[in-house]
């Protein structure tokens, strides 16, 4: 098991401490960690998730829009900011493992190394009010 | 691997520190065929620069960041004067400077008489991360925890390994090392060294009172050692308040703790040990 970047060990250790809900991931879109706040909202535990490809967390929370329409992954702001480089603003629902259905603001900003390499992508989130 | 300055911080020479040494952080790598690489550039580095240079006329410096008890021996360092030497100093570039740029700030005027620029058989490298091309061993380098732009080294040659991670805080980012491996800063670079040199500044009490400042408790030291499997630790960057008896109770409550987990040698200025596959000794 090769060692994660110090900034990324460092970015959990942030998180760990924030009331925030904050989710990370890997250049390559897999889940690295979801603080205690976060898990508040989606419903479970990191420890019992686990890391997750992108292709499964993006889906596993059933993110739609204010008219429920569904959301498709690659216009998930996470993976819009891992893939154009810059941060992303959105607001849209999502279903947590607990079943419950959550509107949530959503900012994701890209995460770059001190040499510009690229480490993944952090989203900090939290729940909105809903459009009623 | 000989060490020429063992002290954090801030140079503390005087009787009660003749023993552990009162020079900063400093040591000489030689492998078997005379190349030599320098870890850090504290005020350890005067004297090793009053020695022969070697053969292959090149000494590659590798900074392991740019706090000044890590550079502050370098513009005293003989061999920079020597038109016949070849000085490759390597050290972490920052977000928007270049290590030229950021070493620059100290040598030069008004902290020191004499500037980079003059010195024509010195070149500076930002260190990158991972492989090092230093000739004669084997060189990764990545950054560990401790504030600023700061690395640890992992140096191979004629078959043994040393890790020098001089300053370095893992416990303030591994949630005490439950997190295991993947989240252990330095785990990577340490990971079953034949020799870590691992920073031990303070008590667990003075931990307690410095936490985010970049060092480790000696406890912290030994639970690191014990999670990356090295075969010896030795402890350094000794806290300038620690006098040879303090250091030498510690040392000795923690030979208790570390019983046959792995050799446990104390670094001592101007002592030599020799590193194989095996582990290290004098």
């Amino acid at each position: 098991v090769s060692q994660l970047p110090v900034e990324v060990i460092l970015m959990r250790e942030l998180a760990a401490h924030l009331a925030t809900p904050i989710f990370v991931v890997d250049p390559d879109g897999s889940l690295l960690f979801y603080n205690e706040a976060a898990e508040r909202i989606l419903g479970t535990r990191y420890d019992e998730t686990g890391r997750m490809p992108v292709a499964e967390w993006s889906t596993r929370f059933e993110p739609t829009d204010d008219e429920g329409m569904p959301i498709a992954p690659d216009d998930l702001p996470l993976v819009i900011a891992l893939r154009e480089r810059r941060p992303v603003h959105a607001l849209f629902w999502i279903r947590g493992f607990d079943g419950e259905r959550r509107r949530l603001g959503v900012t994701a900003v890209p995460l770059v190394g001190l040499v510009e390499y690229p480490l993944g992508a952090a989203a900090l989130f939290w729940e909105a009010p809903t459009c009623e | 691997v000989t060490l020429w300055g063992t002290r954090g911080s801030q140079a503390s020479p005087g009787p009660e520190t003749v023993r552990y040494g009162g020079n900063t952080s400093c040591i000489e790598v030689r492998n078997r065929a005379g190349d030599l690489l320098v870890l850090d550039a504290g005020t350890g580095i005067r004297r090793l620069g009053d020695t022969a240079p070697p053969r292959s006329g090149r000494v590659d410096v590798l900074l392991s960041h740019l706090h000044m008890d890590h550079i502050q021996g370098l513009g005293f360092c003989g061999w920079l004067y020597q038109g016949d030497v070849e000085v490759h100093v390597w050290g972490p570039a920052s977000t928007t400077m270049d290590l030229r740029t950021r070493l620059t700030r100290y040598l030069s005027a008004p902290l020191f008489p004499v500037h980079l620029r003059d010195l024509p058989s010195v070149s500076l490298h930002d260190i990158p991360f991972g492989r090092v091309p230093v000739p004669g061993f084997t060189v990764d380098a990545a950054l560990v925890c401790h504030p600023g732009p700061t690395v640890g080294y992992r140096v191979g040659s004629d078959g043994a390994t040393l890790a020098y991670l001089s300053d370095h805080e893992p416990a303030l980012c591994s949630g005490g090392f439950r997190a295991g491996p993947r989240w252990t800063s330095g785990f990577d670079l340490a990971r079953a060294a034949d020799l870590l040199v691992h920073d031990a500044q303070y008590t667990t009490d003075e931990y307690a009172e410095r936490i985010g400042w970049g060092h480790s408790a000696l406890e912290h030291t030994i639970e690191f050692a014990t999670a990356t499997e090295v075969k010896c630790l030795m402890p350094f960057h000794y806290d300038p308040g620690h006098d040879d008896r303090t250091l030498d109770a510690r040392f000795a409550a923690a030979a208790q703790v570390v019983a046959d987990r792995f050799t446990l040698v104390p670094a001592l200025e101007g002592v030599t040990v020799s590193v194989d596959g095996s582990g290290a000794g004098a």
